[in-house]
């Protein structure tokens, strides 16, 4: 490997600081054992402790680990079903399809959360838990669709035809052939999904409704009171799981792509 | 062979969009035939074994299996296996697995499933291999695994897309009397595609020779190279020289062909009438080449040699007629200083029976 001149090391470390610093302040300072945000006190696990009594924060954690399982599960589900169809089925506009499964992911999010809104009221869908599970679907099935659409379109076809040439009905040909080659990336969709759906604020603002304030709700609004330490711990423990589903997804990626690089190696032996 | 024809393909057409693959295609498969589709890329005959297995439906006319219409049917209910030129083994399941794959859809009891397999890996030779992974097995190891698991249901009908393609030169000529062995054991209906004129001859009992959706001609190997219909046929099933003359004289049992001086006699295989268009198809190993002119010969021309293959059991010279015409001849180098005698720019004789060339009218 080439070594790095002092340019180059130096861009990286600035680049990395620019990326983390900001996150490196938070971490430690949620560790810091004075009432006073901006003076050090020393080590401490106060905060966290003060969190765990907080009935409020708790609440709304709960809603939004349980937003984003349910929310990620859908969009799984759905986000697979369309990259099959986009990536297995020859039909009249498929193209137009495929940019529109697309497009909500460069649609900014104010609009996607304004016109759900608008959505909601006009059909008269109660705004809260259930409006916003319903559009942080929305918001992540195109996410899921075009992970696994990528990864479908690496698993041979007649994969899928020899199965069902052996007797294997459609279903089931997805379920003991299909699912089992593209699972990687299905899981890499649900996760990057749930990260997705517990770090949103912008469209949850738009759908909330009473009794539905998720957890990037309530520490911005609690934020706009002043910062309380106790805000410093939550997201610490929000930057760990939402760091820890992404390291899992890309391992995931990562090793499906390396077996597959070996049986291509073993075909051309 | 009256009897009732296994595989019928009545009358079938299928387009994609614009492009006609199969166009109006009428053909009989019998039962325990080693059946070859033969013809180059495009020519639809990876389509018609599709439409065979079910992948892909006709857009006019029928396909019968067994004197039973297959429309409608779904690939998974069609009692034929199909072994795919990519081998499609799935990655994710052992060489065991893959075999047992098929049987497990038929819900078959446990045992009889690990004793058709066993029974499988035994037929290819690959006991050792069972539980491996297909990427740990080398291509020839693959192909087997393939042919094990499309046999593995006892098919109907076996098909085989260009089975042996992925297989370097030594091991698909091995391979290719393998399976025709095999073919005979099981006493199976085998229906192959393949590109390779040589594979086709060597294993196929019948060839359907293809060419736009439309079969060129059907018959045993012998007789798609002895006799071809057509000119398309004489040249995509071995070498041949296709000389253009008009019909001087019908005889009762030959033909005279005149071009430019050079007058040929040709066995009557066709119908023509004097004063048409008709070409004679003469395989160069039907030529004799020496330095003398013999008189027995019925037909015969002198010439420049102009290039020599040495192609080690054959060589091959281009001999540049005085006519002008180019032919090929091939003389079998039966001792090993036969190639020596004869030279470029040497002045040779060359001549053939009227019955080694065939008459063609298209």
């Amino acid at each position: 490997m080439r070594r790095l001149s002092t340019i180059n090391i130096a861009a990286l470390a600035l680049g990395l600081a620019f990326l983390y610093l900001p996150i490196a302040v938070l971490v430690i300072y949620s560790f810091n054992g004075s009432r006073l945000v901006t003076l050090w006190g020393g080590w401490s696990l106060r905060w966290y402790g003060e969190l765990f009594r907080d009935a409020a924060m708790l609440e709304s954690a709960a809603i939004s680990l349980r937003l984003a399982l349910i929310s990620a599960s859908a969009a799984t589900v759905l986000g697979t079903l369309a990259a099959l169809a986009l990536a297995r089925e020859r039909f009249h506009g498929r193209l137009l399809f495929a940019g529109m499964v697309y497009a909500p992911l460069v649609m900014p999010e104010i609009i996607t959360g304004l016109s759900l809104l608008l959505l909601f009221v006009a059909f008269n869908f109660e705004r809260g838990f259930w409006a916003i599970a319903v559009a942080h679907t929305t918001l992540t099935l195109s996410f899921v669709a075009v992970i696994v659409q990528s990864r479908l379109a690496t698993v041979d076809r007649s994969l899928e035809e020899a199965a069902m040439d052996l007797g294997c009905p459609p279903l089931r040909t997805f379920l003991t052939v299909t699912l089992p080659l593209i699972w990687p990336a299905v899981a890499s969709g649900f996760l990057l999904a749930f990260a997705l759906s517990l770090d949103d604020l912008v469209i949850a603002n738009f759908v909330t409704g009473p009794g539905a304030t998720t957890l990037p709700i309530r520490i911005y609004s609690e934020v706009r009171l002043g910062v309380k330490p106790e805000i410093n711990a939550v997201c610490t423990i929000m930057i760990a799981v939402v760091a820890t589903g992404l390291v899992i997804a890309s391992l995931l990626t990562k090793r499906s792509q390396a077996r597959q690089d070996r049986g291509a190696l073993g075909a051309r032996l | 062979m009256a009897a009732q024809p296994l595989v019928t393909f009545d009358r079938v057409t299928k387009r994609f969009g614009d492009f006609t693959a199969i166009d109006d295609l009428t053909l009989d498969i019998f039962e325990r035939e080693f059946f070859a589709l033969l013809g180059p890329s495009g020519c639809g005959k990876t389509t018609l074994l599709r439409l065979l297995a079910g992948f892909e439906a006709p857009d006019e006319g029928r396909v019968l299996l067994g004197g039973e219409d297959l429309a409608g049917v779904p690939p998974y209910r069609r009692p034929v296996n199909m072994m795919f030129q990519s081998y499609a083994l799935f990655p994710h399941l052992t060489v065991a697995g893959n075999i047992a794959f098929g049987l497990k859809q038929d819900r078959l009891p446990k045992a009889e499933i690990a004793e058709r397999v066993d029974e499988m890996l035994a037929l290819v030779q690959l006991g050792a291999l069972a539980q491996r992974k297909p990427d740990q097995l080398s291509g020839g190891q693959r192909q087997r695994v393939a042919l094990a698991r499309s046999l593995a249901k006892r098919p109907k009908v076996l098909l085989l897309d260009e089975p042996l393609a992925a297989l370097d030169r030594k091991l698909r000529e091995e391979t290719r009397f393998e399976l025709k062995e095999l073919q005979a054991r099981l006493a199976t209906t085998f229906v192959i595609v393949t590109h390779d004129q040589d594979e086709a001859m060597t294993v196929a009992d019948r060839i359907a020779v293809m060419d736009h959706g439309r079969i060129a001609q059907v018959g045993v190997p012998a007789e798609i190279y002895e006799q071809p219909n057509s000119r398309w046929v004489a040249e995509f099933v071995g070498d041949v020289n296709l000389i253009e003359g008009r019909v001087t004289t019908v005889y009762p049992s030959f033909v005279l062909l005149e071009r430019d001086g050079l007058r040929l006699r040709v066995a009557a295989t066709a119908v023509v009438s004097p004063g048409t268009t008709a070409w004679a198809a003469l395989r160069p190993e039907k030529i004799s080449i020496a330095h003398e002119a013999s008189d027995s010969a019925e037909n015969g021309a002198a010439g420049i040699v102009t290039d020599i293959g040495y192609l080690g059991t054959v060589s091959r010279y281009k001999v540049r007629l005085d006519c002008g015409l180019v032919v090929e001849a091939a003389m079998m180098n039966a001792s090993r200083r036969a190639s020596q005698t004869i030279g470029v720019n040497d002045r040779v004789w060359l001549s053939w029976t009227p019955e080694a060339g065939v008459l063609l009218t298209r």
